[in-house]
């Protein structure tokens, strides 16, 4: 078989895809405080500004934990998408102030992605982001994207914590100021740093019961005014403490158990060891990021297109080490944790078979595989959450991520006595949300998109079955399979 | 210089299975990688395993299902596979190539419309029937070729990671060490296998590899209610549901990338998404509402015609090479078996593979990127 190339690949994506379906000068990602004072700016500056803000998010989202570490914790109203969307732009008066300075607000709207040319592709037309609410995604173009993603909760297991009613400071302080959903009445705060305290204080002006704070270190690690005034509230600080235990029933957790013995009531244990820059946006898109222990973990190195605000940004340095902290709470947690104890809820992954780099339960292990290790590993490289996360799937269920991804890397730098620093971050992938099929769909994807489509490469001589090369079936296959594609 | 009998360069799944096969013959091994062993192509895939148009078919379906017994370690292989159409034209491709399988004697069935329904639960009554193909299957592509890795290993292999090879030694018309930036490696034999990077390592041996690049792209779903076949794709779409329960799907038009000679420097998905997520959402209607949590690409680097290249060089002559044109994953049991063949023997015991050899680009001609449009974007 002759074939006459046309000079052209017309299976190649080159052209095919659509011009965003919007464009502005500026988008700013996140309605928080930096987001909208970021937004009002750019808009009093003459730009066109597109805010956008993912609250409130869907009660389903919220079940798995995204993008805060909800803990079941949620009160039935959040399932009331209006009256939620209400609720969060009551809860923020700025946002009026926005409209008003001409910028566009759309809440319910996520940015699961932001893409553009640079090494290994080159056949975007423009820079965009994508965009999702309730009833579809769309892309939107922009001169510069300013990401107020906030920060997220750092999660870490201990026995119990898969269970609702273990959630996370961030998520408590979502629920209480911007929903006014939040279903605990008797908290119990891990931590007592000043996001510790804080939450602890919060709760307590909120009218809830706060029933303490447990303190791995020999004392409280937040600032003295702060520390002052949870004690002027009357609220314990049990300190060089951990929770060794939740203990609960069908409604989640009804008591924990310090690693003292002591047992304290509560529905609610709100984790406030620490919260994480949400760099997901700019991680996924291999924008340059550093870590930073004073600012909470790694941070988005800044530029001039593509920048960060708020805790986004870094959480306030105040010279405290949040990393050396994280890491003193996740040795005291494994030391009174069993081997069994589950570290990605989404996967059911054990912290033995995370060290263990076992596969899941529905596999096999045969003598060779039962003989690997984590240890075994490290002979061949350095760890990597990549690698143990293909070989065990702790981080690849629904929440992405959210609840194992921190404390995996940590128990690896622990396991391999390597500094927390030299453990890779684990890759973040678009979708940083998880979107449903039928909403990320392009529905209304570009004729050149449609008629490039093939499944493969469209090469017209590499699925002839060898037997058919040189007789007349290789022509009909060409004809059947590749018709127009070459002269 | 002491070392090992045969030094495999790129740590992907085909080195990785031709380092286990040479193993198993009782060679000394060694597989060098740039990196961490599966971390291009071969460990993102859409796991395929049915490649019946290859020399190697006969073989990568013979050993498939031996593979979780022969490694000691599991791959998640799983049997057989259904393709769904979704228009009339589909409809008619497909069935073209069910009755060349008839012809060439692989059992397949057609499905109606009501029979795919009942083979696959995810399925609608948009479809306008499938093809079951009762051969080939899929597997874990991650999960694999750390078996390989892990197996050769088991038999006295080694596995340098991190370490990017730089470039050989000759004497006499053979190459006598793969030198890397730290070290080198004596040998009686090389297996260059190294994706991407194959055409410029073997370049250095004065061998021309017509390769060009491409990215191509998938996505992942959160799981679905498991199907008694996840092998199910269709739809222009290829993939697979894990036994987790995620679909992970790819197709679409492919981007030709330039990459460097020390390997691609990113692999980023793009928007395409969108246009997986629309062909998925109507493949497997049942599962439109589930979240879609991934999506990846890779790098895969095709020969002129599509087809893989399994090669023992004239000169040097103790040099086999090997590029697989995006099928390396599913053919891997088999090519591995090829290559080991080759070294130790100078010939393939099982196929006539001699369509794979690089002299049937002997005439090619010096603009064919150019000629078949496969160039970066400018």
């Amino acid at each position: 078989m002759e074939l006459n190339f046309a000079g052209t690949d017309l299976c190649a994506i080159n052209g095919t895809r659509s011009a965003p379906d919007a464009r502005y000068d500026v988008v700013v990602v996140g309605a928080g405080c930096s987001g909208t004072a970021a937004a009002i700016a750019a808009a009093t500056a003459g730009s066109s500004v597109l805010l956008v803000d993912e609250n409130p998010v869907s009660g389903a989202l919220m079940g798995n934990d995204v993008p805060l570490y909800f803990g079941g914790r949620m009160t039935a109203a959040t399932q009331n998408s209006e009256r939620m969307l209400e609720a969060i732009f009551m809860s923020a008066p700025a946002l009026e102030q926005a409209m008003e300075a001409g910028v566009e607000v759309l809440l319910g709207t996520s940015a699961w992605g932001v893409y553009r040319n640079g090494p290994g592709v080159s056949s975007l037309p423009e820079q965009v982001v994508g965009l999702a609410d309730a009833s579809r995604s769309w892309l939107v173009g922009f001169e510069r994207i300013v990401l107020a993603t906030g920060a997220r909760d750092l999660a870490l297991a201990f026995p119990g914590w898969n269970q609702p009613g273990v959630m996370g400071a961030a998520a408590l302080r979502m629920l209480l100021t911007r929903y006014d959903a939040f279903a605990g009445r008797r908290v119990l705060v891990l931590g007592s740093h000043d996001l510790a305290l804080e939450s602890a204080l919060l709760a307590h002006d909120r009218g809830l019961k706060v029933a303490g704070l447990v303190e791995v270190r020999d004392a409280p690690q937040g600032s003295a005014d702060l520390v002052a005034q949870v004690a002027a509230a009357g609220i314990a600080i049990h300190c060089g403490q951990t929770i060794a235990l939740a203990k609960g029933g069908i409604e989640g957790v009804e008591a924990a158990t310090l690693s003292s013995g002591e047992v304290i009531l509560c529905d609610t244990i709100c984790m406030a060891v620490g919260l994480v820059p949400s760099i997901e946006l700019v991680d996924a898109m291999h924008g340059p990021r550093t870590l930073i222990a004073t600012r909470g973990g790694y941070i988005p190195a800044g530029e001039e297109t593509v920048s960060a605000v708020g805790s986004c940004a870094g959480l306030a340095d105040t010279g405290f080490d949040h990393i050396a902290y994280r890491m003193d709470w996740v040795r005291a947690l494994s030391d009174v944790s069993a081997d069994d104890t589950i570290v990605c809820q989404c996967e059911e992954v054990t912290r033995a078979d995370l060290l263990g780099v076992q596969p899941p339960n529905y596999l096999a292990r045969p003598a060779p595989m039962c003989a690997r290790s984590l240890e075994t590993l490290l002979v061949d490289g350095p760890a990597n959450p990549d690698q143990i996360k293909r070989l065990t799937r702790a981080g690849m269920g629904v929440c992405q991520g959210r609840r194992c991804r921190d404390q995996v890397a940590m128990l690896l730098a622990i396991a391999a006595d390597r500094p927390f620093g030299t453990i890779p971050l684990a890759t973040h992938r678009a979708p940083v949300r998880p979107i449903p099929l039928k909403i990320m769909a392009d529905w209304h994807e570009s004729e050149a998109m449609s008629a490039a489509w093939d499944v493969w490469f469209g090469i017209p001589t590499q699925w002839v079955p060898v037997e058919d090369i040189g007789t007349p079936h290789e022509d009909e296959h060409r004809a059947m399979l590749y018709t127009g594609m070459y002269e | 210089m002491s070392g090992a009998e045969v030094v495999i360069v790129g740590g992907g799944v085909t080195g990785l299975s031709a380092g286990w096969w040479l193993a198993r013959s009782g060679v000394k091994v060694t597989v060098v990688d740039k990196g961490i062993v599966g971390w291009e192509a071969s460990g993102r895939n859409g796991g395929g395993a049915s490649h019946y148009q290859s020399p190697l078919f006969e073989e990568e379906h013979r050993l498939w299902p031996q593979m979780d017994e022969l490694l000691g370690y599991p791959t998640e292989h799983r049997k057989e596979r259904i393709i769904i159409a979704m228009s009339e034209r589909q409809w008619e491709q497909y069935r073209f190539v069910a009755e060349r399988h008839r012809r060439l004697g692989h059992p397949v069935e057609v499905l109606d419309v009501k029979q795919v329904q009942d083979a696959v639960p995810l399925a609608g009554d948009n479809c306008f029937g499938g093809v079951h193909y009762r051969f080939g299957g899929h597997a874990n592509p991650q999960r694999t070729v750390q078996a390989y890795a892990w197996a050769l290993q088991d038999l006295g292999g080694t596995i340098v990671q991190h370490n990017a090879v730089t470039g050989f030694e000759t004497a006499s018309g053979k190459v006598t060490a793969v030198k890397t930036g730290a070290a080198s490696y004596g040998c009686d034999s090389v297996v260059v296998a190294a994706g991407p990077q194959t055409a410029a390592l073997m370049a250095q041996l004065g061998i021309a590899v017509p390769l060009a690049n491409a990215r191509a792209e998938m996505i992942i779903t959160e799981p679905a209610p498991m199907m008694p076949i996840g092998g199910v794709d269709g739809h222009k779409l290829y993939g697979r549901q894990t036994m987790r329960g995620n679909l992970a799907y790819g197709g679409g038009p492919h981007e030709w990338i330039d990459v460097d000679a020390t390997g691609p420097v990113a692999r980023p998905s793009t928007p395409l998404m969108r246009n997986l997520a629309s062909r998925l959402a109507e493949l497997l209607p049942k599962a439109a509402h589930l979240n879609v949590i991934r999506s990846w690409a890779g790098v895969i680097e095709n020969s002129p015609d599509g087809r893989p290249i399994i090669d023992r060089l004239t000169s040097p002559d103790n040099v086999v090479v090997a590029s697989m044109s995006g099928v390396g994953f599913g053919l891997s049991p088999a090519s591995g078996h090829a290559i080991r063949d080759l070294v130790l023997d100078g010939t393939c015991s099982f196929s006539d593979i001699g369509i794979l050899g690089l002299s049937r680009f002997a005439n090619l001609e010096p603009d064919w990127r150019e000629k078949r449009g496969w160039m970066p974007i400018s």
